[in-house]
């Protein structure tokens, strides 16, 4: 009974780590766990990285409460964009959670992640806030890109999240361009470029890894295979779909991308191996609720029972809920308070964000050019002042 | 050639434009030493300076402590200083060198620019002296390694991309329009593009349709993006170094048939504006608006027309995106009519933008219809004779003056 008075009296301070002080099997938030993946992880021209994940108390419950946040997001902007605040194009990416928040987990702020248009949780992931996020989505000026992106287009360049890219397959040579640069500057760092299991058929991918593997980038390629590009499954649209394997000479990983720790632990691995020797492709299989966009209602092209049967068996969120309580860290009231917690600070990042003005009409024109190097129009009459030459 | 156009730089302070306006780019730059200070940046250099020491000190950050006796002797000098002599591709890549040594983060990426030299000679030599990670042959693959530079630049880098013929940069417009164009507005002002993309293009020497192709039509309408074309080697060299230096995605468009041209230039380091127009031939009847190659056609004409006693006044528009509004302006309300001489199609090209332009903001100050004299509407075709016919050639041009100024 006192053991259950403190439970309550201590997670209702915040939805934070605390833990009860009452008998627990692990006393400290950094006891070592090791884990074993769901299912092993298969490798193509490479000696796939073990089972057993490392991880602790900590590092589980925080992949619990941001993958509960990234949930909640997508959810609050679904229910935005049938209240039409969203407009446009809204790609959710709740189901694959675990991919954002294991490679996280494995890489630091230095590394770089380029992603395509599904990539509001990225973008948390890598530091963003829920305000910024919000306001992007409904156009407003907290927005990270001022309102002039929208959903495809977040970015933040001080956590190296390079984007946020709308066409298909594009942001693929640019993450490599980026890897260019860390080795040209002798960085010691990586980039994740994320593309779908639609993007893996355009040219310029191999086009590009092509030229990673010739010049030893260190370039990540991540294929987040959800199985459908859209409307069309991965069997109708790649002769072989077995994307870890289509790079051909470079190598491949396949992971379950529904388990957060596999995720870490491919991510970690693939960090280690492209610093030491260039390209590798990691195949995440993963799976996305909602339809492609909220446009497409995501049934048509699978059935339902799919969509509840993976929801059922491998959500990762359930999944990490599962481990916590079977290594007893937090208790399952916990756990539902700090869905609670994630729940108000969504509402409350929402009513906030709607409070943001729509950006001024000055910033039409702003940011199309960088100002200061003589790059303004300068008009028939030269009313705007030159910039001086450096 | 070349003594036509010192002649014409000679003569320039007599034009009404402000002569500060319209001087070599090193006395423009003397006006601007506030701003050196700002960036540590002396503008007026002797080439034999090297920035000191490795990348560290690289942009901006070499002070030349005899600066100001050094642009006083370039102020009255600068005109018959001898300079030295060089062809336009070699004008190219001494732009290119001299921005490669000041700044360790400029990098060459294209086909065959590293080892093979530069199909037109532009990289040569430069991969022996910077090495494979700063002079970087690619596969023939423009999408990706467009989309390589662009993502570099994202980061901080500055490269230059090449393409072969700029035709074959049409494989990588998505990547130029979305992403080199359009990064700096969608996230908001938080990456700069500063790429240059590089390339010849233009109509040739019986080429055929594909390799003959103007790209400046189809990329002026992307939003974020410079366009500029030179035509002389004065004028390579310091787009080429305006260009890099620019944090904006400048796109520079060279011609197949310019690469051999021969100048004088001037020894010291010069930088022009990127958004100016170069005044060619002052005159009093008629403004010629012509870019790249069709300037050499102009001029030609320009001899038949000055026997003819006409007084054309020819400007190098220079900037294809965005115009000299300025400079064509005071030309057209002291002439009252305009002829435009360019080598795009005239669907849709970069004289139907100018002549728009300038409706918009000189109607009144027109005497006559604007006239505008492009290629035809045709790929280029393989036989001489019609290829020449596909062009604007000298005659067509003082035939168009002759009627503008009836």
């Amino acid at each position: 009974m006192a053991a259950a008075l403190l439970r309550r009296a201590s997670t209702s301070s915040s939805a934070s780590l605390l833990r009860p002080l009452s008998g627990r099997l692990f006393s400290s938030d950094e006891t070592v766990l090791s884990i074993e993946t769901s299912v092993p992880f298969t490798g193509h021209k490479i000696e796939p990285p073990s089972r057993m994940v490392d991880t602790t108390p900590k590092e589980l419950l925080s992949f619990f409460s941001d993958m509960a946040l990234m949930r909640r997001m997508e959810i609050a902007a679904d229910s935005l964009y049938k209240a039409k605040l969203i407009r446009g194009f809204c790609h959710l990416y709740d189901g694959q959670e675990a991919v954002a928040v294991g490679m996280e987990a494995a890489i630091t702020k230095a590394d770089g992640i380029i992603t395509a248009y599904r990539d509001h949780c990225t973008f948390l992931g890598r530091g963003g806030n829920l305000v910024q996020a919000f306001s992007e989505l409904m156009g407003r000026q907290a927005g990270c890109s001022n309102g002039k992106g929208g959903s495809m287009h977040f970015y933040k360049k001080d956590a190296s999240f390079y984007g946020g890219h709308g066409i298909v397959g594009a942001q693929v040579p640019l993450g490599c361009g980026v890897a260019f640069a860390q080795k040209y500057n002798k960085e010691g760092a990586v980039t994740f470029a994320l593309y779908g299991d639609g993007a893996a058929n355009q040219g310029q991918l191999f086009e590009a890894l092509n030229i990673s593997a010739l010049w030893d980038l260190p370039a990540i390629l991540v294929c987040e295979n959800n199985h459908y590009g859209m409307g069309t499954a991965e069997w109708r649209a790649a002769k072989s779909p077995a994307y870890y394997k289509r790079g051909d000479y470079v190598p491949g990983l396949k992971v379950d991308g529904m388990d957060a720790l596999a995720v870490k632990q491919a991510c970690k691995f693939a960090k280690e191996y492209a610093l030491a020797n260039g390209p590798i492709i990691l195949e995440m299989d993963t799976y996305r609720y909602h339809g492609h966009s909220m446009s497409d209602p995501g049934s048509t092209y699978r059935t339902r029972d799919e969509i509840s049967g993976v929801r059922q068996e491998r959500d990762p969120i359930e999944r990490v809920r599962k481990l916590i309580l079977a290594h007893d860290i937090a208790p399952a009231s916990e756990l539902k308070d700090i869905e609670k917690e994630v729940r108000k600070q969504v509402d409350d990042a929402i009513a906030q964000a709607k409070e943001s003005p729509m950006p001024d009409a000055s910033e039409l024109f702003t940011n199309v050019y960088v100002k200061g190097y003589g790059a303004e129009s300068f008009g028939a009459d030269r009313k705007e002042i030159r910039a001086t030459l450096p | 050639m070349a003594s036509l156009q010192m002649a014409a730089l000679l003569s320039a302070p007599s034009t009404p434009v402000p002569s500060d306006r319209v001087r070599l780019g090193a006395l423009r730059l003397s006006a601007s030493s506030s701003s050196a200070a700002r960036n540590g940046g002396a503008l007026v250099v002797r080439s034999e300076a090297k920035v000191s020491g490795g990348g560290a000190s690289a942009r901006g950050l070499s002070l030349i402590t005899h600066a100001v006796a050094e642009k006083a002797a370039a102020a009255s000098s600068a005109d018959s200083k001898p300079g030295h002599e060089l062809l336009l591709f070699e004008a190219l890549r001494e732009g290119l060198d001299e921005e490669m040594e000041r700044d360790p983060t400029v990098c060459v990426m294209g086909e065959d620019v590293g080892h093979y030299g530069g199909s037109y000679k532009v990289t040569k030599g430069l991969a022996t002296k910077y090495g494979d990670l700063r002079v970087l042959d690619t596969p023939i693959a423009e999408n990706s390694f467009t989309g390589m530079g662009i993502g570099s630049a994202m980061t901080g880098l500055r490269p230059v991309v090449e393409g072969m013929n700029m035709g074959f940069l049409l494989l990588a417009y998505n990547q130029i329009s979305n992403n080199c164009g359009m990064l700096h507005y969608t996230s908001g002002g938080q990456f700069k593009i500063p790429i240059v993309i590089r390339g010849p293009g233009g109509v040739g020497r019986q080429l055929g349709a594909e390799h003959s192709q103007r790209l400046e039509s189809y990329f002026q309408s992307i939003p974020g993006l410079q366009m500029v074309a030179c035509s002389t080697p004065y004028n390579a060299k310091g787009l080429m170094k305006a260009a890099i230096r620019s944090e904006n995605p400048v796109v520079l468009f060279e011609h197949v048939l310019l690469y051999n041209l021969k100048e004088r230039i001037p020894d010291e380091e010069y930088v022009l504006s990127l958004e100016e127009a170069e005044m060619v031939r002052p005159g009093e009847h008629v403004t010629i608006l012509t870019y790249s190659r069709m300037r050499y056609h102009v001029m030609q004409a320009a001899k038949t027309l000055v026997n003819k006693g006409y007084d054309p006044e020819v400007i190098d528009i220079r900037s294809l995106k965005p115009f000299d509004l300025y400079t064509i302006g005071n030309s057209i309300k002291k002439t009252h009519r305009v002829l435009i001489v360019e080598e795009c199609m005239r669907t849709g090209g970069i004289g139907a933008s100018l002549r728009s332009a300038i409706i918009d903001n000189f109607w009144d100050y027109l005497d006559a219809p604007i006239l505008c004299l492009s290629s035809q509407d045709v790929p280029t075709p393989y036989a001489g004779t019609l290829e020449n016919w596909t062009v604007v050639q000298p005659e067509q041009i003082v035939a168009a003056v002759e009627q503008l100024c009836k």
